[in-house]
């Protein structure tokens, strides 16, 4: 089974390096992006095909590691 | 009073760290790598800075997993006192040492230069050798020292003094209310993105934050008192 996780930064926490990029998009004549989020993108390949118990350990691994839930959110797909 | 100096693959002022010891009280001092799995000897932890694992994932993301930082957790529940400076501040909010977590800067930018800092808590076993308002110059060397806490975060740090140290003047990365160290509610955990290690001689351009070594020499012989005080009550 394959996790797909998307880690990203909380809405009410700045992020310098999106607001970069939204410069840069904007300088290059993309005037239309309004706002530029940069998260993290993750592929896990789990060795189960129980989804019910990889769903709680993907959340525990998301809790524990993968996400730092002060200043990220997180949310995963499982597929397989 | 014997310290550690914890070091982590990347660790890269664990020299200076031991050195900033020596230096300014002259006490035993160790280098006690990642693996280790017993802090026992120890009174004081300190978690230098670096690009621990590469910064990989996040600043302190896996080296809050060492082995050595359950030693770390156990120590600080004991009331030995812990320092983490800078990559070593990272590692300790993220191992849930201390609250709130480090971000990229708001710059962008890596930002190495002297500050000046205002000692908002001289009540901590790392600050009770300042005066509390006291400004002094710390160098910082950092691209992720911008303190995020969400408001009631903030305000218990506020209620319970936690916040030790303030940027005085021009915020070099963002922090929250200027935030540049905080401890626990028990004060024996500080954490700190300016480099008091860089300042304890005029030749490194400031002895600003030799009084921080000092002020961990004189929570120890304080403890260590209060210690025999209490058991010669007991008896």
């Amino acid at each position: 089974m394959k996790a797909t996780v998307y880690v990203t930064i909380k809405e009410n926490v700045l992020d310098p390096q999106g607001n970069a990029v939204q410069g840069s998009l904007q300088t290059l004549g993309f005037s239309e992006v309004s706002k530029v989020r940069i998260g993290k993108y993750l592929e896990l390949q789990l060795d189960t095909n129980d989804r019910a118990q990889a769903e709680e350990r993907v959340k525990a691994m998301c809790e524990k590691l993968l996400a730092n839930t002060v200043v990220e959110d997180y949310r995963f797909e499982l597929e397989g | 009073m014997k310290f550690a100096v914890l070091v982590f693959p990347g660790s890269n002022c664990d020299i200076d760290m031991l050195k900033a010891v020596e230096d300014t009280i002259q006490q035993p001092v160790d280098y006690v790598w990642h693996t280790a799995t017993d802090l026992s000897e120890y009174d004081a932890i300190l978690v230098p800075g670096g690009f621990s694992y590469g910064d990989y994932l996040r600043c302190g993301a896996i080296a809050q997993l060492a082995p050595v930082m359950n030693e770390v957790r156990k120590a600080a529940e004991q009331g030995k006192f812990v320092l983490g400076v800078c990559n070593g501040f990272q590692i300790l909010t993220e191992a849930g040492l201390l609250p709130g977590a480090l971000i990229r800067n708001n710059s962008l930018k890596f930002r190495c230069h002297p500050v000046e800092l205002k000692v908002e808590n001289a009540n901590t076993a790392f600050t009770n050798a300042y005066e509390e308002g006291e400004v002094v110059t710390i160098p910082i060397a950092h691209g992720e020292g911008n303190f995020y806490c969400d408001d009631e975060t903030l305000a218990k740090l506020k209620a319970n003094n936690q916040i030790v140290f303030r940027y005085n003047g021009d915020n070099p990365n963002g922090s929250v209310a200027g935030i540049a160290g905080i401890c626990n509610e028990r004060g024996n955990v500080v954490g700190m993105m300016p480099h008091p290690e860089r300042a304890v001689s005029e030749l490194l351009g400031s002895t600003g934050g030799a009084r921080m070594f000092a002020s961990v020499l004189n929570a120890f012989a304080s403890q260590a008192k209060a210690g025999a005080a209490n058991g010669a009550g007991a008896r």
